[in-house]
């Protein structure tokens, strides 16, 4: 690699260059159900009036995603015109030409855009060392970090959905509070909050920050707040912002009162405490636990068979299930869990904020804290701390440890998503492919200090390897295949819960201790 | 980073690429009764499992050789029974006798594909990595880098996981063979040069500098003393090794001779469907098949092979060194290319395998020629279905080798190896800027192969022409291999001439 490479940007467009012919490569590898449920969508906006589009209900596939998010299909829906006209019908379900495949594949790979321009301004706000090796550059890891990130890859450009360019948002939006465009970065994140409401869980973190960050101008020198500072001026104009936003969107639904109609398909609250896959996180484990319980509990005859929910533990199948030892969870519960755990992180960045790196903290921890604890959570749903996180990644030693205990967890519990044997390589290669590399780079960057990982970490990490050949390799040979067919999912998700566990709770430690570093630095 | 997370990254694309063009069509995909490549590689399975061995090559009751009958040598024949064993292991059906005939399924083409992967990490890839390691110059980035330019060559991965052959098998032989030899394991490297003769007849196109090469080496040690002894151990090895391969064959002289029959099939003409070679070319001009006899047209591309590969192996034998012997394979399997009898348009790959190895020492022309050639096998592409593959790899090999081997900057006079074409021009033109005009004739021919792309995809040919665009691709592509086997044969005839002007500005 040439040294022309070093002192221009051109590594950066090779990079977004390379990843976008690598999707174009995957335009015919299988997706999900989703992709039917955004086809579905291109069709209702195109072919019915706005007042309609929350009550249709031709496809299973209802809208359920927040007004400007269903603007962004009926603007697809007049490019869509060009490529087969068949596919905004909404009758014809299932539709998939290739055409249709082509089109929509197509529409996740050019909105990506937006993550791309969001990863470049992401990149002005960090340290930038002046060395002579490329690979060793904060900023270029960071880039490969985001760009070529594993979940993004599979989830968007396999599974299909449009995660690139929402997290392109997202990461704008950060941008712009390190870059102190406060207005900017809470303009995005409103709308971003109405093209899918999944964002609502790290709302929390932009709320407190803006409002001790930014309505409060000023800090005593030891960083508590100073309540005289309080503008009274940023505080209407911030809230002008964000609420037209809301107005824009939810508008329209508002005067044509449809809006308890519009909430009630953003929010389905009839579905179970876990997905039909359970998701690597808190409940994960507690599923686990009671049924750890109930077995040893049958076994020393302190349970009776007989009294046990039928079909309780039939695995990840059953969308519902009852626990037969431990008490059963309600939403509130879960709602009341995911609270207690972000509110001490809220309360350290009201109490000492540390500026915008100690909310981009906070944020993870919100989106992390809610993954662990959330009702219903989507395993997908870890990208959003994932992300993040890869910012903090370069810049600290303990965050980088953080951010491969995570990421590779992370990603691992994704790999049920592709199921199909087609994409069993696929997979396997790009997730070696990001893991080596994090790995090796977040190791060359931080190489003064030691092995990045300790001995149990790694060992815990290399445990998936066997996890994987055991599950996908070994598993379906055996005869237990056909009578517990669950089994793999449930180690697997069970084995991520752990890792995803000890790096949320080492995240909460380092914010809670961060700060003190700093106030030691400074007394230095 | 380390060298090891450096060479796995790169190896890891180069597996997702060709995965992820292994997700596409394959040659006659759903298309009775005939079929494709693909369905060739599954007969001979069947085949070759089924029926025993003397069997394999003659037209019998079980074998019906106008369907797909074996015409490679014995090699592939074992590779085809090794893969019906494990076909037979997943799904018998696959490789029943008559009854598999034409079968196609999801699970089969995963089989299948499985199989080119395989054989594609056991041979060709760790062949590019030794190679790139031991005979590139640079910083083990630049090394790193040259290999995933080769990894990601498009004509192979699209030929070889979309189409459906095993032409890493073979090619893979061949660079195991030109790796021996580059260090100095002459043996090993005629091992297995000779088992990728074995396992396909169209490496004899690389025959000729691998003999002079070999020839010249020992030449250079002194034919009468330790020279001699060294060639009898290569021919020996050879011998042996050819034994080995036709051992099953060599009970019945009628055997050897059928096979070998079935390998030259010199009864079907000159060349077949669309070729960018001479034949086909002037084709367009002078119907060259009817008018000439079969023995003239033999004996008229025999002689014109010849004379095109004689200088370059000629010098390679007095000069035996791995840079002309690079040259000359670039030079010979070229020449074969254009001139030979009964060629198809994928044996360009057999010219694209030594220009992948001289991308690091003259990138620009090395990714135009290889650009090339994976657009002179556009009708076969588009025919199978493999146009947004094509597209994608083709695009993203120009910027990433452009890029990585920054091929536009390192451009100099000396890097394109145009010192023979400055003293040409020196007495009428002193102030030509050959440079320039290289990466103008080199951007105004992707030009003009992205236009003929899109027009051949785009557009209706007329219909007095129905064949219009497949003979403007083959006749665009043959100019321009033409002006490569002219431009290779004086870079490597000239070469003294570079290496003494170097010594004098060093």
């Amino acid at each position: 690699m040439a040294a022309s490479m070093t002192h221009d940007q051109s590594w950066f467009f090779a990079l977004a260059l390379g990843v976008s012919f690598l999707k174009c490569l995957l335009i015919n590898a299988y997706h999900s159900t989703d992709f039917e449920v955004h086809r579905n969508w291109l069709a209702l906006t195109h072919s019915f009036p706005v007042s309609q589009w929350y009550y249709e209900a031709t496809s299973e596939w209802t809208l359920d995603y927040p007004p400007l998010f269903a603007w962004f299909e009926y603007g697809l829906s007049h490019i869509a015109r060009f490529f087969d006209k068949e596919m905004l019908v909404v009758q014809n379900l299932n539709y998939a030409s290739p055409a249709t495949v082509l089109f929509q594949r197509l529409s996740v790979i050019v909105t990506d855009v937006v993550f791309f321009y969001a990863v470049k301004e992401c990149c002005k706000c960090f340290r930038e060392d002046k060395g002579k090796d490329l690979l060793a550059k904060p900023s270029f890891i960071l880039t490969v970090l985001l760009l070529w990130n594993f979940g993004l890859l599979i989830i968007d450009h396999i599974h299909f959905q449009y995660n690139g360019f929402l997290f392109g948002v997202l990461l704008l939006s950060i941008a712009r509070h390190f870059q102190n465009r406060h207005f900017e970065g809470a303009l995005l994140f409103a709308v971003l909050l109405n093209l899918k409401h999944i964002y609502l869980y790290i709302a929390p973190a932009y709320g407190i920050y803006l409002l001790r960050c930014f309505c409060f101008t000023q800090s005593n020198a030891d960083g508590s707040l100073q309540w005289r500072s309080f503008s009274f001026v940023r505080l209407v104009t911030l809230g002008t912002i964000v609420l037209s936003t809301f107005a824009v969107s939810f508008g329209p639904f508002i005067a044509l009162g449809q809006l308890p109609q519009v909430l009630s398909r953003l929010f389905p609250f009839k579905r179970g405490l876990c997905h039909a896959y359970w998701a690597p996180n808190i409940w994960a484990l507690y599923n686990i636990a009671d049924k750890a319980c109930s077995t040893l509990g049958v076994k020393f005859k302190l349970l009776d068979i007989n009294k046990l929910p039928k079909a309780s533990m039939t695995g990840g199948l059953v969308q519902e299930f009852q626990h037969s030892v431990l008490p059963s969870v309600s939403p509130l519960a879960t709602l009341v869990c995911t609270l207690l755990s972000i509110l001490p992180a809220l309360f350290r960045i009201w109490h000492r904020p540390n500026g915008a790196r100690g909310f981009l903290r906070c944020l993870v921890i919100c989106a992390l804290g809610s993954f662990m604890f959330g009702w219903h959570v989507h395993e997908k749903a870890i990208l959003l701390a994932i992300l993040p996180l890869s910012l903090l990644a370069v810049e600290s030693r303990e965050d980088a440890r953080i951010f491969l205990i995570l990421s590779i967890t992370g990603h691992y519990s994704l790999f049920p998503l592709l199921f199909t044997t087609q994409e069993l390589p696929i997979k396997i290669f790009l997730m070696l492919l990001f893991t080596i590399f994090s790995l090796t780079s977040l190791k060359t960057l931080f190489r003064k200090g030691g092995a990045l990982l300790n001995p149990f970490e790694a060992t815990y990490l290399l445990g998936l390897i066997p996890l994987e050949l055991i599950c996908e390799f070994v598993y379906p040979l055996t005869v237990w295949q056909k009578t517990f067919p669950f089994l793999p999912l449930m180690l697997t998700s069970v084995y991520c819960a752990l890792g995803v566990t000890y790096a949320f709770i080492r995240l909460y430690v380092s914010l809670l201790t961060c700060s003190d570093t700093t106030k030691k630095t400074k007394m230095q | 980073m380390e060298n090891w997370s450096l060479i796995s990254l790169c190896v890891l694309l180069g597996l997702t690429t060709r995965w992820a063009v292994s997700f596409h069509s394959y040659s006659g995909a759903g298309k009775p009764p005939m079929f494709g490549d693909y369905e060739a590689q599954r007969h001979w399975q069947e085949v070759t499992y089924n029926l025993p061995v003397h069997e394999w090559y003659f037209n019998t009751t079980n074998n019906d050789l106008n369907y797909w009958g074996l015409d490679y040598p014995p090699l592939t024949a074992y590779h085809s029974l090794v893969c019906a064993y494990v076909a037979k292991l997943f799904n018998p059906e696959w490789v029943e006798l008559y009854v598999s005939r034409g079968y196609e399924s999801h699970s089969h083409k995963l089989f299948m594909r499985a199989t080119v992967l395989f054989a594609d990490i056991l041979i060709y890839i760790p062949a590019v990595l030794v190679y790139c390691f031991y005979f590139c110059d640079g910083s083990s980035k630049q090394k790193v880098a040259t290999a995933l330019c080769i990894l990601l060559y498009p004509g192979l991965v699209l030929i070889d996981y979309g189409h459906f052959q095993y032409n890493s098998v073979s090619l893979g032989l061949a660079l195991w063979g030109i790796v021996g030899l580059g260090l100095g394991w002459d043996l090993f490297g005629s091992l297995a040069f000779t088992l990728a003769l074995n396992y396909k007849q169209m490496e004899l196109y690389h025959s000729l500098p691998f003999f002079c090469y070999l020839l010249g080496k020992c030449i250079k040690q002194g034919l009468t003393g330790r020279g001699f002894f060294h060639l009898a151990k290569i021919s020996l090895t050879v011998l042996v090794t050819f034994a080995l391969c036709w051992m099953p064959f060599l009970s019945d002289p009628k055997q050897p001779l059928q096979v070998l029959h079935r390998l030259f099939p010199v009864g079907r003409g000159l060349f077949e469907d669309k070729v960018a070679n001479t034949w086909c070319s002037l084709n367009v001009l002078i119907k060259i098949k009817t008018l000439l006899s079969r023995e003239t047209q033999l004996f008229l591309s025999f002689a014109l092979t010849l004379l095109f590969i004689l200088p370059s192996s000629l010098k390679l034998l007095f000069k035996p060194t791995l840079w002309q012997f690079k040259l000359a394979l670039v030079n010979s399997s070229l020449a074969f290319f254009l001139f030979s009898f009964q060629v198809h348009e994928k044996s360009i790959l057999l010219a694209a395998l030594p220009v992948c190895l001289v991308i690091s020492e003259i990138p620009l022309i090395a990714i135009w020629f290889l650009l090339t050639s994976t657009f002179s096998m556009l009708p076969l592409l588009v025919k199978d279905g493999l146009l947004l593959p094509y597209v994608v790899t083709s695009l993203a090999f120009l910027f990433l080798s452009l890029y990585l081997l920054s091929a536009l900057e390192r451009s100099t006079e000396e890097e394109l190896r145009l010192g023979l074409y400055r003293q040409l021009t020196q007495h009428w033109l002193p102030k030509l800027n050959l440079r320039r005009i290289i990466k103008w004739k080199f951007w105004f021919s992707l030009v003009a192969m992205a236009g003929l792309s899109f027009t051949s995809v785009w557009f209706e040919p007329p219909a007095r022409l129905p064949d219009l665009f497949p003979v403007l691709v083959s006749v665009l592509s043959f100019l321009h291999f033409l002006g490569f086997v002219i431009h290779f044969n004086l870079v490597q005839l000239m070469e003294p001439q570079r290496k003494k002007s170097q010594k004098k500005t060093n």
